[in-house]
């Protein structure tokens, strides 16, 4: 008796070297590498190989090696100080259109990698960097939705000679038309009603003489915008992020209104949220150089005129009329200004924006033109416990220069403090103005050296307590207490195998629910073995006492566990970020034990005392 | 080696007292909860923590100082983990976003003249904290309610109130802890007390297993016999599984860092409470609702062992 049929044995063999093989990656360390990425998706050559080459080649700078694959080019380096030498190397060598990350490249062997073998993904409070959680400004959104429409309808009106007092969006939302007369009324709703199906027309509020119309948005419309906003943003994130030079970025949406950003490796996180979170926009507007500066100071600023201060804080005049705005510019580049030396940025225009601006510029060369630089900012402040949330506009000229020619689609702005600040000021041009606001509203951070102190104080203590789960097992337990270490070291192997093949995210928490997997997980094997010494001293054979034990611990361990798993199921479901983590290494952790007390340790008991005559149990 | 051979204790006769001491323990841990509160994390009530390391010892007074005279005076900074590291902990400021207030802060760390290093920057906003308190507070009662609904298919309602009771005593008297000792009351805390749940659960799990089975073995002994021999049976494997889980909760309070201390706390006393509570609590409960061996009898079961007779 106690004897499991050969397929039995074969399939607990086959779990087990499937679960060493798919752990394995994780014994290997990782090399600092550097990953050469295109930001517009453009395929990685071995061309572009050969240019890194030469330029590293030139610089004296040998990596370990070169892999490459469609999406990026992958160089491995001997130690940290080589890669942040190469990293400034590549980024010289590279044109921009070229991301140049700093990364950790796991040093698994080939033939593990072809059996798609990878070690677990560290979370980002083992490695390093950002998480934020970013919230869109809906209320921007549908408010600038609202005044396209007041736009659209001002032009719609015009083309169909149709008169109208003023259009304007309302106090409480929607956009309010005022019309002549009634009859102007009724063909302009008619007309929005043909044009624009996906809104509501409201005309019943007419009060001593008006004649109104309330457009407001339809229940899908809306939907629509806020989706579309959300979307956008996602899109514009990516692209700013991309340019951040972060390798492995994850830009995620969560809910109807907000997006994980997170950023492994990043330390500079005050860049980073001045790059993700802002909004800004360029005016042009020419230089009011016919009135006097000290005048408006004192408070007698002329009447088409409006007073800015540029970056140090030195007033400047400047006409009310604006140029033409930054939705025009298709593309910013920073570089090196051809004559001064100095950064410039370069900016493109889209076609509509050419006519207008080579039009607004042919009278004024030789004349003052500035360049405005605003920066929506929006922020959640506490007012009577409430969260209200709060805009602010910085609005700071950042450029004032003489007009040398007539402008077109592309021009250059110098004048710039730093390249840093050109690269800074070109990516946020080049990644176009945010369709509505985004403010951050989570933010945690976590610098390497406590990324590393994570890491070791997380081993430490699983090797610390899986050392005196083993040493108390076999102390107590003898054989099957050694049987039992065993299946719970099995229980580790498969938890981390399943880890990996799932690519789930080891975080400390999840580190946590390791551990406690290792304390709870001989549970199981407790209730079988205290069942067999009962069985024993009930006066039964070892073999029948073997079978009753686990025949009638079955029950407990499968009610015990299944209600663990409910609590996990449930802390998964409900937590977030960290919380997750510990929630699926404790049920993949439980599954895992399951496995390994019952099927595994069995099939060992069997192996050493099935088909043998017993006296006595070391038990 | 084997501790409990065969034991043979009156639990049950003692259920008074554990009673007595029980519902002590958790009118105080209530009293303390609404008359103290909880210490809470920024998790939940928005804020700003960062985390800095020092190269040398870090002069708190120093840094006080200077923090006093800033905006953030509303402070709080500390030690965290050693002298080299300090936790500063600001309350959520009006008018102040997260990027203002980390970097403000480090600029103004970075000014005491030794060099820093920054550790970890964490920033809820107000909004996201009520979220997570009230997901919380919901995920408490849905685990609650699915382990109820579980117990209550596999076993019998009185058995599934047994449990519940238990389980709200362990959560009550853990939270109650945390509100006397004013420790630190964050997600991992909150973490920890769902699994408290899950364990002491599996605890009382086993114990209900063995009366359900001892009420259909020992056909002739009352309620109480039953649940004393079941409580003593399955003593050791108590004990056992109590044991080996507070060695690794153990080696996780001391080695695994700051971060988890609180964590894992919550973890050792849940655990202790809930090895006490599957033996005095969830028992006497099941008893004083009247349980007998017919509420173990299931009706269909019996219909098919009374078919199979001739």
């Amino acid at each position: 008796m106690n004897r499991y049929p050969a397929w039995k044995y074969i399939m607990i063999a086959s779990i087990i070297i499937i679960g060493i093989i798919y752990s394995f990656p994780n014994i290997y360390g990782s090399d600092p590498a550097l990953q050469i990425s295109s930001s517009r998706g453009a395929e990685i050559s071995e061309l572009t190989e050969l240019q890194v080459q030469v330029a590293f080649d030139e610089a004296g700078i040998k990596p370990e090696s070169y892999e490459i694959s469609p999406n990026n080019l992958l160089i491995r380096f001997k130690d940290e100080e080589t890669q942040l030498r190469a990293q400034d190397v590549a980024r010289n060598a590279m044109d921009r259109s070229y991301v140049v990350a700093l990364n950790l490249a796991p040093s698994t062997p080939d033939w593990l990698r072809k059996l798609g073998a990878e070690p677990m993904f560290l979370g980002l409070d083992l490695r390093g960097g950002v998480h934020f959680l970013m919230e869109v400004d809906m209320d921007a959104a549908i408010s600038k939705a609202e005044e396209r429409y007041v736009s659209d309808f001002r032009s719609l009106f015009r083309e169909n000679k149709i008169r109208y007092r003023t259009i304007s969006r309302g106090n409480r939302g929607g956009v309010l038309v005022r019309f002549q007369n009634s009859a102007e009324q009724e063909n302009g709703v008619r007309l929005i009603g043909k044009n624009y199906p996906e809104v509501q027309v409201d005309s019943s509020i007419t009060e001593s003489g008006e004649f109104h119309a309330v457009v407001t948005l339809s229940e899908q419309s809306i939907i629509e915008t806020r989706t579309n906003a959300l979307q956008q943003n996602i899109i514009t994130l990516r692209k700013r992020v991309n340019e951040l030079g972060v390798a492995e970025p994850v830009i995620q949406q969560q809910g109807d209104r907000r997006v994980v950003v997170e950023l492994p490796g990043v330390q500079d996180t005050a860049r980073a949220k001045d790059i993700l979170g802002a909004t800004a926009t360029l005016e042009f507007r020419m230089v009011d150089d016919a009135h006097s500066v000290q005048d408006a100071l004192d408070g007698r600023v002329p009447a088409g005129s409006k007073l800015y201060h540029d970056r140090d804080g030195q007033p400047m005049l400047l006409s009310k009329q604006v140029l033409l705005t930054g939705d025009h510019i298709i593309d910013a580049a920073s570089g090196i200004d051809q004559t001064s030396g100095g950064p410039d940025v370069t900016i493109t225009l889209d076609g509509k924006g050419a006519r207008i601006f080579s039009a607004a510029t042919r009278d004024e060369v030789g004349k003052r033109m500035a360049v405005v630089f605003i920066e929506t900012k929006t922020e959640t402040v506490m007012e009577e416990g409430l969260a209200v949330k709060k805009k602010e506009n910085i609005e700071e000229v950042i450029n004032a220069a003489t007009i040398k020619e007539q402008l077109g689609k592309r021009f250059h702005i110098t004048g710039l403090d730093s390249t840093q600040e050109a690269r800074n000021l070109s990516l946020l041009l080049r990644a176009g103005a945010l369709a509505a606001p985004i403010e951050i509203i989570e933010e945690r951070t976590v610098g390497p050296s406590l990324g590393q102190d994570n890491i070791k104080q997380g081993y430490e203590s699983v090797i610390i307590g899986f050392t005196l789960v083993l040493i108390f097992m076999a102390v107590y337990y003898k054989v099957f207490g050694l049987i039992a270490n065993v299946a719970l070291t099995l229980t580790v192997v498969l938890l981390v195998a399943l880890m990996s093949m799932l690519q789930a995210t080891l975080t400390m928490p999840g580190i946590a629910g390791i551990v406690l997997t290792v304390g709870m997980s001989v549970d199981a094997n407790v209730l079988i073995f205290e069942r067999i010494r009962e069985e024993i001293r009930n006066r039964n054979t070892p073999h029948a006492s073997i079978h009753a034990g686990f025949e009638k611990a079955f029950s407990s361990i499968a009610d015990a566990n299944i209600t663990t798993l409910i609590a996990a199921l449930v802390l998964f479901s409900f937590g977030t970020g960290p919380i997750k983590g510990f929630a699926v290494t404790l049920s993949l952790g439980i599954i895992c034990s399951m496995f390994t007390a019952i099927m595994v340790t069995r099939a060992m008991i069997n192996l050493l005392y099935g088909g043998r005559k017993l006296q006595k149990l070391m038990i | 080696m084997e501790f409990f051979t065969k034991t043979n204790i009156d639990f049950m006769g003692k259920r008074k007292l554990a009673f007595t001491f029980s519902v002590t323990l958790v009118l105080l841990a209530i009293f303390f909860f609404f008359a103290r509160g909880l210490n809470y994390g920024i998790d939940f009530t928005g804020g700003t923590i960062v985390e800095v390391g020092y190269m040398q010892e870090a002069d708190l007074t120093k840094i006080r100082n200077i923090l006093v005279q800033s905006e953030f005076s509303d402070a709080i900074v500390q030690y965290y983990g050693s002298a080299t590291d300090v936790l500063v902990r600001i309350p959520p400021h009006e008018g102040l976003n997260s990027a203002d207030i980390s970097n403000k802060l480090i600029e103004l760390l970075g000014s005491t003249g030794k060099s820093i290093e920054i550790r970890k920057v964490e920033f809820v906003g107000p909004q996201v904290g009520d979220e997570l308190k009230e997901d919380g507070g919901l995920a408490m009662i849905y685990a609650l309610l699915g382990i109820l609904i579980y117990v209550a298919l596999r076993f019998q309602t009185k058995f599934s109130v047994g449990a519940i009771v238990a389980l709200a005593h362990d959560v009550i008297i853990t939270i109650g802890f945390f509100a006397v000792t004013q420790l630190n009351f964050d997600l991992t805390v909150l973490a920890a007390i769902l699994a408290v749940i899950g364990y002491s659960l599996n605890d009382t799990i086993v114990v209900f297993d063995r009366i359900r089975e001892n009420f259909h073995k020992l056909r002739k002994a009352t309620p109480v016999e039953v649940m004393n021999i079941s409580l003593n049976e399955t003593l050791s494997r108590t004990i056992m599984t109590g044991v080996t889980t507070l060695l690794v909760l153990m080696a996780l309070f001391f080695l695994g860092g700051e971060s988890l201390h609180g964590f894992s706390l919550a973890l050792i006393l849940g655990i202790v409470i809930g090895t006490y509570s599957s033996v005095y609590v969830a028992s006497p409960v099941t008893l004083a609702l009247g349980v007998s061996k017919q509420d173990l009898m299931p009706v269909v079961k019996e219909g098919a062992e009374l078919d199979k007779r001739p």
